[in-house]
């Protein structure tokens, strides 16, 4: 059976040769996946000089302030600058400053994944319990010297930490695996330990002493003030592993976003890659949050940003989600030192309260539905 | 010439059986194929059970192919959460398995998938903002653009007015007898499969009932048996059989 193909352009070009049409429709769909390409290469470029200039006002601002060429010049030429300064700005400021990047771009990772394979807008680390595990761990620690896993004890509320929060992730794993599970089981799973880890932490509070009571409450605060190198060592080779390990799975990824009937006829595995994806974000979170406290809002808001900025394209989201963390949190870490003159406030409470009015006018403020 | 053939394959989602022991003859590129039943027959699941997306007994023998993906297939679910526009979208179902760098050879792939379907308009809008018709028709191209030799879609005309679905079955039609792909193709309207398919298998609580020419499947008694119409077929003017269908019983 032979049948004559005959095009119908005119309901999309009324008035001209439907051939002449279709080239100039060929040429422009391809002219316009170009600029996109490029206009989002330019925005990933804006954020890297936007993280860097963010840094070196990071560094700058302290008891001891310094201009941005003094820090440039200590950054790039150590020798032109004071003993003084040097020490200051590389040995007490500048661990401080990079775990904000390392740890803002891991939650920030670690959220813009848990929302692609699950499909949920409200999926984070802090949503699905991994950091509410970690308090858990955390405050096990501080109120009661508990270790879950022998360490020397400068180590053991962030090891405390991580344990909980890895086993969290891994309940939600062998939970997910049960017949009938969906997404959103998994979600409804992770909304299930917060509330579990919430009321453990609360007995905990109930019978602990004052000053335990105290440091358990400013640690789920969130403050980069715990960070050291060895730590941003630990904290930057996870995040370093696990970028080209996401990346790999780039295309696989942005098809779990049309859905797992979708993802399957393009060859996609959604239950093989899910569980993947999970343990790896999992550990990002785990480590990030180990070392620095909760800090909620990057998980939920960096992915967010980066998609109204870049769309859901892994090749841009995946490092564009990583540079939004990195930057709120470097932001917000500057906005912790001058908002009140001499006191360095929790970096989870300025997060919060800065960033959640800038994510609401982004929201509210963009044409297009950003998710 | 890519074939497929099916030696009693069953499938079952739990204890429940969904297909049960269905053969077939051995289909060859160039051919289309209907697959026809009513709701819940089996036909999405023989679809998944073919791409191996589920598990059971008999055999799915492809030959004929050396490609590593020879089957492209276009489920029902169109899926359109994602923030991409409708280039992204086919040129992402183009990448898979493929390197994060793009070719120009996908690009003009691309092209070449959206031309075929006359969607090139459509490329620069987000997949959200599409009827679900476009969507339909995206879906369509996204199955394209992979190259298949074998072509599933799953009704693919259930959103599309009278116009895109002529224009898309008279497409699949041409891919067939061009480039001699074979497609299988659920459809509920048996006056498209009468007219565009070369061979129809009717399925009916998992089992198949008929399958061989579309003259041979599409008969008033199967009808009546199956869907509970009654109908006539008649040639029109210039020949071709077409269905009338009268009342349901």
């Amino acid at each position: 059976m032979t049948t004559e193909t005959k095009f119908t352009e005119a309901s999309l070009s009324e008035t001209r040769h439907p051939e002449t049409a279709l080239a100039e429709h060929v040429s422009q769909g391809r002219a316009f996946y170009h600029s996109q390409v490029f206009r989002r290469q330019m925005i990933l470029v804006a954020l890297v000089l936007a993280l860097f200039f963010s840094l070196c006002v990071d560094l700058a601002l302290g008891p001891a302030r310094y201009s941005l060429g003094e820090v440039i010049a200590a950054l790039f030429t150590p020798d032109s600058v004071s003993q003084q300064a040097r020490v200051i700005l590389w040995e007490i400021r500048m661990p401080v400053a990079l775990m904000a990047l390392v740890v803002g771009a891991s939650l920030s990772v670690a959220g813009a994944q848990m929302q692609t394979i699950l499909s949920n807008p409200l999926a984070s680390p802090f949503t699905l319990g991994i950091s509410a595990g970690a308090s858990f761990g955390a405050a096990l620690g501080l109120a009661f010297g508990v270790a879950i896993v022998p360490a020397a004890i400068e180590f053991v509320v962030p090891i405390n930490a991580f344990v909980m929060a890895m086993f969290t992730a891994f309940l939600i794993h062998a939970l997910s695996l049960k017949r009938g599970v969906t997404v959103e089981t998994i979600v409804l799973l992770g909304i299930a330990m917060v509330f579990i880890f919430n009321s453990l932490m609360a007995l905990i509070q109930f019978f602990a002493s004052q000053e335990a009571v105290s440091a358990v409450v400013f640690w789920t605060m969130g403050s980069l003030t715990k960070a050291t190198w060895p730590k941003f060592w630990i904290a930057l080779s996870i995040l370093a592993l696990s970028m080209p390990l996401l990346a790999r799975h780039g295309w696989a990824l942005t098809a779990m976003r049309l859905g797992d009937a979708k993802a399957e006829s393009m060859g996609v595995n959604p239950r093989a890659l899910r569980l993947e994806v999970l343990v790896l974000v999992s550990l990002l979170a785990a480590i990030a949050v180990a070392f620095v406290g909760t800090i909620g809002f990057i998980g939920l808001v960096g992915p967010h940003i980066a998609r109204i900025l870049l769309g859901e394209d892994q090749r841009f989201f995946l490092p564009g989600s990583a540079l939004c963390g990195a930057l709120i949190l470097s932001v917000g870490s500057v906005i912790s030192k001058i908002i009140i003159p001499g006191t360095i406030i929790p970096i989870g409470i300025i997060t919060s309260l800065v960033g959640i009015p800038f994510f609401l006018f982004l929201v509210l403020n963009h044409k297009k539905a950003s998710w | 010439m890519v074939t497929l053939q099916l030696n009693r394959v069953s499938a079952r989602y739990g204890r429940r059986p969904i297909l049960e022991e269905i053969t077939t003859p051995c289909f060859q590129g160039g051919q289309v194929v209907a697959l026809l039943g009513p709701n819940a027959a089996g036909k999405s699941t023989l679809f998944r059970r073919v791409l191996g997306l589920l598990k059971g007994e008999g055999e799915v023998i492809i030959s004929g192919t050396s490609a590593a993906r020879p089957v492209g297939y276009m489920p029902q679910d169109t899926g359109a959460k994602a923030v991409l526009t409708v280039y992204e979208s086919v040129l992402l179902a183009r990448m898979q398995g493929r390197g994060l760098k793009v070719q120009p050879e996908d690009l003009a792939q691309v092209d070449r998938a959206l031309e075929e379907l006359s969607i090139t308009a459509l490329g620069e809008r987000d997949i959200g903002d599409l009827s679900g018709g476009q969507r339909q028709l995206v879906s369509a191209a996204q199955a394209l653009v992979q190259e298949p030799e074998i072509l599933m879609l799953d009704e693919p005309t259930s959103a599309l007015d009278l116009n895109r679905q002529i224009s898309l079955l008279t497409v699949l039609r041409r891919l067939a007898d061009e480039r001699q792909m074979l497609i299988l193709v659920a459809l509920h309207d048996l006056g498209h499969a009468l007219r565009f398919a070369d061979a129809a298998m009717m399925l009916e609580n998992g089992r198949l009932i008929a399958c061989g020419s579309t003259a041979e499947v599409i008969t008033p008694a199967l009808l009546r048996q199956v869907y509970r119409v009654s109908t006539r077929i008649e040639s029109c003017s210039k020949g071709q059989p077409q269905l009338i269908v009268e009342a349901a019983i």
